[in-house]
Order: C-alpha cells, then structure tokens, then sequence
C-alpha cells in the first residue's frame, strides 16, 4: 500500500490554487488528507497532482456576522467541536462533531474536506444540509454560493466543478424557538455511522412547527426527508405508536445492502433513531447504547 | 489489582512472584524497537507480489514485459521462474490418519485457487516502484465457479478443487464412547445447539514480514523474520531449498504480536526466499494490510451442531458433537488445518461428569484463504458449545446455572481421570475457580439486579464459562505428525565476568512478556537480583534448538528449561567457589549475587570475584579444576501431550433490543495456569486475551460475498474492539501447579479468549431469553441480534 508517483505542490495564494487548479484537469485538491491520503495510498485514486491547500489564509475563517456563522474550507473538525462559539450559535455542528472519528482525525479533518467528499455516512454534509447551510465555492471564474441541499448529489456526488474549491459554509444562526437533534448508531465509537439522523426543527409549545429531518449512513446522500418532516408536523411528546412515521421513513430513504448490513436493517434502525431524535426535540431524555 | 506487590527496580528479594513490567517496554515505547520493516540491508531489493483477484480462476497467460521495463525494477518473477526451486508444500498431518492435502506451488501457474493467492512477484529498488510496476502485469483469467462454504464443499456433486483428491474432505473424524443413543433416550431433557462462527483474522499490530538474505559467497541463507518459531523456519528453509541446516539462519527481531497467525508457513514468504536464491540479494517482504487481511491465516469458519442428554435429576448423562469447517484451499503445512475441529471435539464436554459422547469433525477445502494456528484455535468452539448446552439444560430443569455446574463438574476427588473425549484431567479446579469467580463478580446481586431490569424491559444477561487450556502441546503430539517441530525448549546460561547472568533463550516474545519471567526464574535460580540477568531470543543460530512461542508454552517449557540450566550453573559457580575458598560447596549457597557460608550465614565471595578468577585467574586454581561457567539445558516432558490449564470467566452485557447493539457491562476471570512466575504480565495475557474474545463474539468478521469475495479488507471495516468498547475486566487466580514440572506452571496465553467467547455468547444468550430469543451465529452484529428477536416474534 504505497501510493502511486504523484505529484505535490503547495501553492501560496488561493489564486495560485486555482491556477493550478485550471491548469491541471488531473490535479486533486488535498485538505486535511483524512480521506484523500487513504484512497491514495490503497491506489483507489491517482491523480497526477495533488494541491496542498492546507496552509491557505484565505479558507480558515471561523467567524459569526450577524445572524450568520461563516466557517472557512479548512475548518477542522475538532476546532467545530470544541468552539464556544458554535456551541451557543450553532450548537448542532459540535454535537455532531463528537461523532466524527478520533482526535488524531478530528484534528487534521476539515469541513470543506468532508462536503467536498461526501461521504454518505459522514455528519457534517448531513447537519449542513438540515441547518440550512450555504456553501461558497470559488474558481477563478469567480465566486458562487449554493444550498447545501442542492449541493449534494449521490453517492460521493457533490456540484462541484473541475478548478473549483470549496471555500467556506454560511449557517444561519439557532434561534429560541429552534431546537435540533442528531442521534447516530456506530458500531464503534468513531466509526462512521451505520445509520444516523439529525433534525432541525421551529417548535411552538412543545409541539413541532416545522422540521427539517436528514439521514446519513443509510442513504446515497445527504437531502431533506420531506416525508418525515410532514408526518412530524404537530407531534407532541410523548410520541404515539405511530406507523405512519416508519412508512414516511421508508418512503424517504431506500438503503441498499452492504457489507454486513442488509438495506432493511438500516431502515429498521432509522426509524429507531427517529424516534429517538423526537424524544431530543421534546428535550426528553435520550437512551444511549 | 495488587499494585502494593509492585518491585521496585533494583529492590532486592524473590523475582517469582512480582510483578514485573515487560523488560523491553522502554526500549519500544522510546520508539528505539527493531521490527523486520526497521531494517535494512546493503543491496537490499524490495517484493510486491501480484495476487489472484478471483476466488477460483484459470490463468490463460500472464504478460510481464511492460512491468519489467519499469523504472527500478530488477526483476518479475513467476511461478514458471520459481516454483522449481523449492519443493512444493504439503500441509498433510501424518498422525491423523485420513487426512488429505493436495501439493501446494510456491506460486499459482495454471490456476489460482483463492483470492490473494501469489501469480507474480515484482522486486525493484523500493516496494512503490514494485508495486507501480505490479500494475501493469496483464493476467489473462477465465473464472471458474467457487466452492464458498463447508455446505458446497461436502456436497460431493460439485467438484473437487484439487482433481487429485477426488472430493473437497480434507479429513473426517469420529468418537464414539459409551452408549450415546441410550442416553440420549433416556434423557429427562434434551437440549441442541446449531452454531455458526465466522472467519476471523488474527490482525497484528506488525503485519507479517521477512528480509530474506541468500549469500552468493558461500551459499548461506540468513533469514530475518517476523515469526514465532526461527527454528521451525530454519527447517523448512533447509528443507525447501536443499540448503544444508548448518548454513540457514533464521532471527526474528522485535515481534509486534504473533497469536499463532505467524507460526504458519506461507508459500508467499518461501517464494520471497526463492527470490532472494534466484537474484543472490537481500529481499524485503513486508505484507501491508490488505494483504494481511487477504492471506494472514484466517482462523474459525466453522458449523457445529450438538445437543446434551441431562436427567430429571439434573445430571448431564450425554453430549454428541457435529463440526464442520471450511480451511481453505490448501493444508496448512506444519501446523494443518485439523487442529481447531479436533480440539473442538476433543475437548468439548471435558469439564462435565459424564460418559457418553460422540463427536464428528470434518475438515474440508473451498476456494478461500488457508486456515492455520490463532489463539485459542479450537478450544473456544469446545468451550461455547459446552456452556451454552449447559446454560440451556439448567434453564430447561429450572436450575440456577452455577449450581447446576457445580453438580455437574469433574471435581478434585475424582482426578486423575480422562474424558470420553480423550483429556486427561490431573490438576484442574473448576469447583475452586467457580467459586472465586462468583464472589469476584457478585453473582447474587447481578442476577436479582437482571430481575428488576427484566420487568422494565431492560435486557440484561449474565454468562459464566468454564474452560481448559491445552498448553505446551508436547512430543506426543506433534512427534508422529510428520513435521519437524521441537517441543523442547532450551537455554544457555553464562556467566559473564562482572558476576552478572547472560541467557539466551530459545523461547521467543511478541508481546508476552515470557523473557521478562525466564529472567525471573534464572535470577531466583541462581541467586542473582533480576536486573542482573541479560536476555537473548529469537536466533536459531546461537541458542539451544527449541520450538519457540506456540500453544503457550513459553513459561511452561522454556521457564524449566531456564530454571535446569541455572540449577546447573548454581552449582557449576559452587564449584568453583569451593575450590577458590576451600569451603566444602555443600557449605556454600547464592543470594543476592553472592557467595554465602551456609553455616556462618556470611558473604565470602561476590560473583563478579568467582567470575574473575574463573575467567582469568585459572592458574590459581587446582591443576585439574574443570572450570564450565556457559552451561546449556534442554526440557522436554516425553510423554506429555499438554498442561491442561483452565479456568471459569464471566460476563455482562446489556442488549438494546430496537437497535441489537451488545454492551459489555462486565468481565470477569478466574484463571489457574499453575504456579504464576510474573502475576503483572499474567493478568494482561488474560486481559488481552478478554479483549480478543470479546471482539471475536462481537465485532470481527472477514465478509465474504456470496460468490466467495473478501469484501473487507482494511482495519475501517474489519471491526475490533477498541479501548472504549470494552468493560472494566478483573482478574483472580487459583494456582495448582502443574504436577509433573518443577516450576509447576502452564501456559496462560489462551485462557483469556477462550474464557471470554464462551462467557459472551452464553451472557448474550441469557439476555435474550426473556424473549424467547437465540443468537447461534458469531458475531453477534446488530442485524444479528435484530434478527433473532424478530424470529422469536413470529
Ligand atoms: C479512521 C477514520 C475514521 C473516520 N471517521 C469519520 C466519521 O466518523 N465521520 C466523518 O464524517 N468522517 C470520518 N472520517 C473522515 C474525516 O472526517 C475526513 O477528514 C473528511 O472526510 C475529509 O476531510 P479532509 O480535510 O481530511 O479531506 P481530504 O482527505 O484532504 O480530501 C477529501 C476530498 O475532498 C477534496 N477536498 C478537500 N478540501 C476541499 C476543498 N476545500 N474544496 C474542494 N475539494 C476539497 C479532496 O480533493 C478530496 O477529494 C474518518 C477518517 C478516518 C481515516
């Protein structure tokens, strides 16, 4: 497992990246390396150059401007999980964010990296997908903002272009009547997960508003489940029996079989875990195994 | 536990006994540890091989010219340009009459047979340039149908793998003792099992790895291997390549973890060999871990069905088991691929009182990775199928399950005695190992704590697991099986000028700490303070010949062989001490390093003074004073087959029956592996072996697709336990020593897995049963668990 001759270089300016970037179809961007430096060395991925954007100024922003949190590309996933800042702002991503891996991970890892990937079991395309979140991608064709929801795609599919970079994310920022859930199974913990949900959701004496649930680990991407969030509106704790939110969890994702896991079993565990995730938007307490 | 017992360094008294870190401990973890991947050599050449993708394939042509041409590379080699140079290997174990093996190549040429098997080697200046040239090797395949399961394997309607051998049964195997029907028909209760346990890896730290060194010059072969047993590999080296014993070398360096996984011989690794006798230069293998998934010997896959016979009164009168496992494509040669069947088997039952038993082993061939040695091998099959019969037949009569093992167990007053299934139990404890444990784990209290969760729907359960140990597998076993393997052990003492020890052992270490206790029995043996006794291992050239570290037996054989040659070096010093002193050396003893008059109870000579004169200043010495301060010894016990260690282990769990995820609560063990030399490293070998057993029932899984495709292969979905996913283990002892050793101890290395599997799957049974629910297939994954309670709904 060594990885094929490839080239490296790490440019000084994001105008340099892009150039680069523009100049090389078979360039790859590489962040924090978590995923890229993987495929890499088991020879799933051989890009001709790979662009080391790790050191970039312009994409480590970690401000709030108004009612907006903006985060740069090279966010790292433990500043995410251990910022004060986050935590009364946006307090889903670091609740999140304790799921994602282990500290020599969490450490390196970056946000940009993780929408870029789009890994379908990953937690932070799914939390930015269910906060609303804005993307900013740049080139040197300029700059462009897209929704998270309409960011990803499929399966590892995300709307960015060749010469593109990822150069930060807008999350708009919790308000009182917000409350929001994640809840995620792993066989280990710091293993990606085998199914997860979270939700954000307006909530009018204790009842549900409106919502906005998303699933990660048991479906292609990361997307509204509209279903859900219909058949949520107006529930009250405690939750009745209710098939009709298992139905509208099947109706919104369809796993597929993998390796050790039938597809029906993820379904089976997504409805537990929405079930779950109601229980955190009625802020009763939660059983954690 | 018991840190107060904890030596200081340099403190004086008895090393047996304390609690001693493993000596090379700072040296690793100041990053200062020499593994194979460490080393280099001058003209050193690297090895990628090219394997079969496919499970079962025909090789239509194999086109090398491009790779050749590649930057770096000194040569590609196929089986058409090695395999004549080492005779093939054949994995038949001649003391199991039956048992069949078709002749193995050093690399696939017409036809590969499982995925991961070698076509083609690549060696260039670096292993990248080796492996970008491994590429673009184009192999021309045409698949054939796979034989994926021990069902297809048995079903003599699909073809044999090897035409040769005219059917997939590799070795079929029975016992038939007392009257098993009869029982059976009588029996008050009958309970049965159909288990299924999948394929694990051993997964060490340190993947397998070798530099192979063929001197052009004079025709030697050094080896530097990270392996269990040099001397084993110097055989076969000699052996396979015609190279006379006298000029093969065989050193292992640092070794980061063995379980047995690297006692196996490996075409691979004869090939890189083969490479290096071909080239005349140093070659480096290292197998990175994809390899070690795809050809690491894989251990378990196997299918047992077995039932008990228990009268009204609750005596277990019966028991007939039915194993079948699938080893993969070849024999194992060496250590076969028998053993984890037989052991099942034969050992299963051996705790109970009881007479009746038949049993059936089948070994058969499908086209995956080969099977070979792992901790535990086939004792945790004996050892969960057993207990969890046991579990059942005391919930069938109503029984609380320790009382029922306690009515049933081969008590102290019944031994010697031997099992139907052929165990020969002298110094077990059962009773004695039961009772520890269930004080140590507060077994009242967790059973009426399972109650009251039970009425709030919480799933709790509560698993107790006897088990034995076969350690120290001796010469009666491994002497008929037609292979080369020492069951003794040696160890050459010397005493070195300053009065300090040097030993070099024939045992080897991958983690264990076994040095660390040999140098505690030499420096008690021969009365020097521990710090003062020098460790050496791990060479096949300069130590006694011996086996080195396999079926536990490190402490066992190699501790008595250490524990002989300080008796003799004791005495050998007194000697001279005598003659230097003109003190009758009946008068003399050591202690703390010194020479010391019995009757006056005073220091009269320091060991650093008898060496200097034994060394140099023989001319004061009687003319024919016979001076021997480097004394070797060798033990064996002869007719041994095994020490049998055993123990009882217990566990918790809590089961989250919406999502099937098992929690480890609790474990506990209470393990007699005879008299303990270092108790510290005692208790992590159980530990560690917990910790294996709980990932083995729990997490580990080598997932194959339907067709016979290795489907993980990288340490994100190979699963295994990690710190956080275990429990809060403690650990007691009960000490019988072995009767027929001096040092009385058996090996250790086990009884933690063993203990530890049988405990989980009977625990998460006993959760389960509320409602009505069982789990019969290893590992208990989520959709497993899930799936067994949506069974027992419908
Ligand atoms: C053992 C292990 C466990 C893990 N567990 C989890 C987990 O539980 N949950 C989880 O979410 N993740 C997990 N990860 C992945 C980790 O979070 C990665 O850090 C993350 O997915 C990618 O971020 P990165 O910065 O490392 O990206 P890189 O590996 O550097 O890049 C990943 C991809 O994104 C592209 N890319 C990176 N940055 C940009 C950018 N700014 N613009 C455009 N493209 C870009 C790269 O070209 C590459 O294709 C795990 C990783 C490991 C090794």
């Amino acid at each position: 497992m060594k990885a094929s001759n490839i080239g490296y270089t790490r440019p000084r300016s994001l105008t340099q990246a892009f150039e680069i970037l523009a100049e090389n179809d078979a360039a790859v961007p590489l962040a924090g390396g978590q995923s890229l430096m993987v495929a890499l060395n088991m020879r799933l991925s051989a890009p001709q150059l790979v662009v080391d954007i790790g050191e970039l100024e312009e994409l480590s922003q970690f401000s709030c401007v108004g009612d907006t949190v903006v985060l740069g590309a090279l966010t790292r996933h433990r500043q995410i999980l251990e910022s004060e800042l986050l935590r009364e702002k946006v307090p889903l991503l670091p609740k999140a964010a304790a799921h994602i891996a282990h500290a020599g991970i969490r450490n390196r890892g970056t946000l940009g990296g993780s929408l870029a990937y789009a890994d379908p079991s990953a937690e932070l395309p799914a939390c930015a997908v269910a906060l609303g979140a804005t993307i900013v991608i740049g080139s040197l064709q300029g700059t462009r903002e897209i929704k998270a929801e309409t960011f990803f795609k499929g399966l590892f599919e995300t709307d960015l272009q060749a010469g593109e970079l990822i150069l930060g994310v807008k999350i708009p920022v919790i308000v009182a009547s917000t409350s929001i859930a994640f809840a995620e199974l792993a066989r280990r913990q710091g293993d990606f997960a085998i199914a997860g949900v979270t939700a954000v959701a307006t909530m009018a004496q204790a009842q549900i508003k409106s919502a906005q649930f998303v699933y990660f680990g048991c479906t292609d991407f990361p997307r509204p489940a509209n279903r859900v969030a219909a058949a949520v509106m107006g529930l009250k704790s405690p939750l009745a029996a209710g098939a009709e939110l298992d139905t509208a969890v099947g109706q919104d994702i369809n796993p597929s079989d993998t390796a050790g896991m039938r597809g029906d079993t993820k379904r089976h565990l997504a409805t537990v875990l929405t079930r779950r995730a109601l229980d955190q938007l009625f802020g009763s307490e939660a059983r954690d195994v | 536990m018991d840190t107060a017992h904890a030596r200081k360094p340099g403190e004086a008294g008895p090393a047996i006994g304390t609690r001693i870190p493993r000596r090379e401990l700072s040296r690793l973890l100041h990053g200062a540890g020499r593994y194979v991947d460490d080393i280099k050599l001058p003209r050193m050449l690297h090895l990628a091989f090219v394997r079969s993708p496919y499970p079962h394939a025909r090789i239509k042509s194999i086109d090398v010219e491009e790779a050749r041409q590649c930057a770096g590379v000194e040569a590609v080699l196929t089986g058409a340009d090695i395999n004549h140079m080492c005779k093939p290997l054949h994995g038949v174990a001649l003391h199991r009459p039956g048992h069949r093996a078709a002749m193995q190549p050093l690399m696939a040429t017409e036809r590969a047979v499982w995925q991961g098997q070698t076509v083609a080697a690549v060696v260039a200046q670096s292993r990248a340039q080796a492996e970008d040239a491994a590429e673009l090797i184009d192999i021309d395949w045409d698949e054939l149908p796979a034989i994926v399961n021990a069902e297809m394997a048995i079903d003599r309607g699909n073809p044999a793998i090897h035409s040769e051998l005219d059917d997939n049964i590799a070795f079929d195997f029975s016992i038939d003792n007392g009257d098993v029907a009869k029982a059976f028909k009588d029996a008050a209760v009958v309970v049965e099992e159909e288990l299924r346990f999948e394929r694990q890896v051993a997964l060490t730290l340190e993947p397998r790895g070798l530099i192979a060194d063929f001197n052009t010059g004079d025709g030697s072969l050094t080896v530097i291997h990270s392996h269990q047993s040099p001397f084993q590999m110097q055989e076969v080296f000699s052996h396979h390549f015609g190279i006379a014993e006298h000029k093969v070398r065989v050193q292992a360096p640092d070794i980061g973890g063995g379980f047995g996984m690297k006692l196996n011989l490996y075409a691979e690794e004869l090939a890189v060999v083969a490479s290096s006798i071909h080239l005349g230069r140093p070659i480096k293998f290292c197998a990175d871990r994809l390899e070690s998934f795809l050809t690491d010997a894989h251990a378990r896959d196997h299918n047992i069905k077995a039932r008990m016979a228990v009268s009204a009164d609750g005596r277990i009168t019966a028991m007939e088991v039915d194993d079948v496992g699938a080893v993969g494509a070849y024999g194992m040669q060496m250590r076969f691929n028998v053993a984890e069947g037989m052991m099942a088997i034969t050992v299963s039952g051996a705790p109970y009182n009881f007479d009746d038993y038949k049993a059936r082993t089948r070994s058969v061939y499908v086209n995956k990775n080969l099977v070979g040695m792992y901790r535990g091998v086939g004792l945790p099959l004996a050892c969960i199928v057993t207990e969890l019969l046991v579990d059942r037949a005391a919930a069938a009569l109503k029984k609380d399950p320790v009382e029922f093992r306690k009515q049933n167990y081969r008590g102290k007053s019944m031994l010697p005695c031997v099992t139907p299934g052929g165990q020969r139990l002298e110094t077990v404890s059962f009773h004695e190992c039961l009772d520890k444990l269930t004080e140590l784990m507060d077994y009242g209290k967790l059973r009426s704590e399972q109650e009251t969760f039970r009425r709030k729907g919480i799933l709790r359960g509560v698993g107790i697991a006897t088990f034995l140990e076969q350690t120290a597998y001796g010469p009666p076993y491994y002497g008929p099986s037609g292979a080369s393997i020492s069951t003794q052990d040696g160890c050459t003492l010397r005493l070195e000028p300053s009065g300090s020890i040097r030993c070099v052992t024939s045992i080897t270490d991958q983690g264990q700490g076994t040095l660390t206790g040999i140098a505690q029995v030499v420096a008690d043996t021969v009365g020097v303070n521990y710090e003062d006794v020098g460790l050496v291992s791990g060479d096949s050239a300069i130590s006694p010949y011996g086996g080195g570290a396999w079926a536990s037996r490190g402490m066992a054989i190699g501790g008595e062989a250490a524990l002989k040659a300080g008796r003799l070096l004791k005495q050998n010093i007194l000697d001279l001490a005598s003659a230097i002193t003109q003190t009758p050396a009946a008068n003399l003893d050591i202690s703390n390093g010194q020479v010391i008059n019995l009757q006056t109870g005073m220091q009269i000579l320091s060991l650093a003074e008898v060496a200097r004169i034994g060394y140099f200043r023989q001319d004061t010495l009687p003319p024919a004073f016979d001076v021997q301060l480097s004394v070797s010894r060798s033990f064996v016990a002869n007719s041994q087959i095994c020490y049998l260690a055993n123990g009882v282990q217990g566990c918790h769990v809590e089961i989250d029956q919406d999502t099937g995820f098992i929690k480890v609560l609790g474990q506990w063990a209470a393990d007699d592996c005879g008299r303990i030399i270092n108790p510290l490293l005692v208790d992590e070998q159980v530990r560690g072996g917990i910790a294996q057993g709980i990932g083995a029932v729990l997490f580990e899984e080598c997932l194959y697709s339907p067709e016979g495709y290795l489907q993980n292969g990288t340490m994100v979905d190979y699963l295994v336990p990690m710190a956080g996913d275990l429990p809060d283990i403690q650990v007691v002892h009960v000490e019988t020593p072995e009767a027929s050793t001096e040092l009385g101890a058996k090996g250790v290395g086990e009884a933690g897995l063993i203990g530890a599997m049988g405990a989980v799957w009977v625990a998460v049974n006993d959760a389960l049963a509320p409602l009505g629910a069982k789990i019969q297939h290893q590992p208990f994954t989520p959709e497993r668990v899930l799936d067994a309670i949506a069974r027992a709904r419908n």
